[in-house]
């Protein structure tokens, strides 16, 4: 059965999927979000750890939200097999954790310009 | 006339059959898997194309880095462009399940037309970079730059090939509701190219 009115239909086999309407309304909420960020950015932030910490936590935030609301939603994976949801995450977790390291390792997390960086 | 097949089906309940592959042990078709293997090892590429940026990022060899030039109102606007193409996108796989595929071509059609805006854009931006006298091989910081967004760029110009041929073969008949998980996969790609601009518009153009 496929509501035209709900976010979510259902199937009589009990399989969910979102409609049309979830998708427009899921693009405005993204689009919302990107002006968000953008003005976000444009905030007289300050040179202090803390506000610098505020600004760039917040974009990091506002990022992920983004990134994994396209990927469960657009990308289907909230109604997939979990098994996609294991082989994406676990691919993207471990590129964050690779180049984390590659990055502090280069310290670039400490501030410092190393010579041998170029 | 629209057309519209009497099957109202989920695109992801598609039963095996000719079209489909095969019946496999995870429920999967082996061509939406391997989309999903592929697009789990791309994170790794962007991850290392990204983390070459952020550290080059300030060697601009004494001239101005990419931040100073950036042109953030020009950029968000793609970057709403480019999130729009994933809406029309996951309209058109909608209808491609539905059997729609008038509405199926008008969506796939404009997606593609979005994937052009946000390319053109990107020639525009690279084109003001290099009147400045920004070119790829200026120092580190503008080779990380170019390379960064310009793989991303060729990503999205492959996207938008695969969606102009989805085009074409449902212009000839070749796809309908019977075998959607073309579009889906495609979708996938398209979807992920999105969301690597995600990452690349705060990681690159947002955070100072």
């Amino acid at each position: 059965m496929t509501s035209a009115t709900a976010d979510v239909a259902t199937h009589d086999e009990g399989h969910a999927h979102p409609t049309d309407k979830m998708f427009v309304k899921t693009a405005v909420a993204l689009a919302v979000i990107t002006a968000v960020e953008v003005a976000w950015s444009y905030l007289p932030w300050g040179e202090g750890f803390a506000a610098q910490a505020a600004e760039i936590g917040g974009l990091l935030a506002m990022m992920a939200v983004k990134f994994v609301v396209v990927a469960s939603i657009f990308m289907h994976l909230r109604f997939d097999k979990k098994i996609l949801s294991w082989l994406f995450y676990g691919g993207l977790i471990l590129a964050v954790a690779v180049y984390c390291a590659a990055l502090a390792t280069f310290e670039f997390f400490t501030g410092s310009n190393p010579p041998y960086v170029g | 006339m629209t057309e519209t097949a009497a099957i109202p089906t989920d695109v992801h309940e598609v039963e095996p059959g000719p079209m489909h592959g095969h019946v496999t042990a995870t429920g999967i078709s082996n061509e939406k898997l391997a989309m999903w293997g592929f697009l789990g090892s791309e994170c790794l590429l962007f991850g290392g194309l990204i983390s070459t940026f952020l550290l080059y990022k300030t060697r601009a060899a004494g001239g101005e880095t990419p931040h100073e030039l950036y042109d953030i109102a020009f950029t968000s606007i793609s970057s709403f462009v480019l999130l729009m193409s994933s809406l029309t996108m996951v309209l058109a796989v909608s209808a491609i399940a539905r059997g729609d595929n008038r509405a199926t071509r008008t969506w796939l059609a404009t997606t593609a037309l979005l994937g052009t805006v946000f390319i053109s854009g990107q020639v525009y931006e690279f084109t003001e970079f290099l009147n400045e006298g920004y070119g790829y091989t200026h120092s580190p910081a503008w080779s990380a730059f170019y390379t960064l967004t310009g793989f991303h760029g060729v990503h999205v110009t492959l996207g938008i090939i695969m969606l102009l041929s989805l085009l074409a073969l449902s212009l000839r008949g070749r796809i309908t509701h019977d075998n959607a998980e073309a579009v889906e996969i495609v979708g996938l790609y398209w979807h992920f190219v999105d969301v690597v601009w995600i990452l690349i518009f705060t990681v690159v153009y947002l955070i100072k």
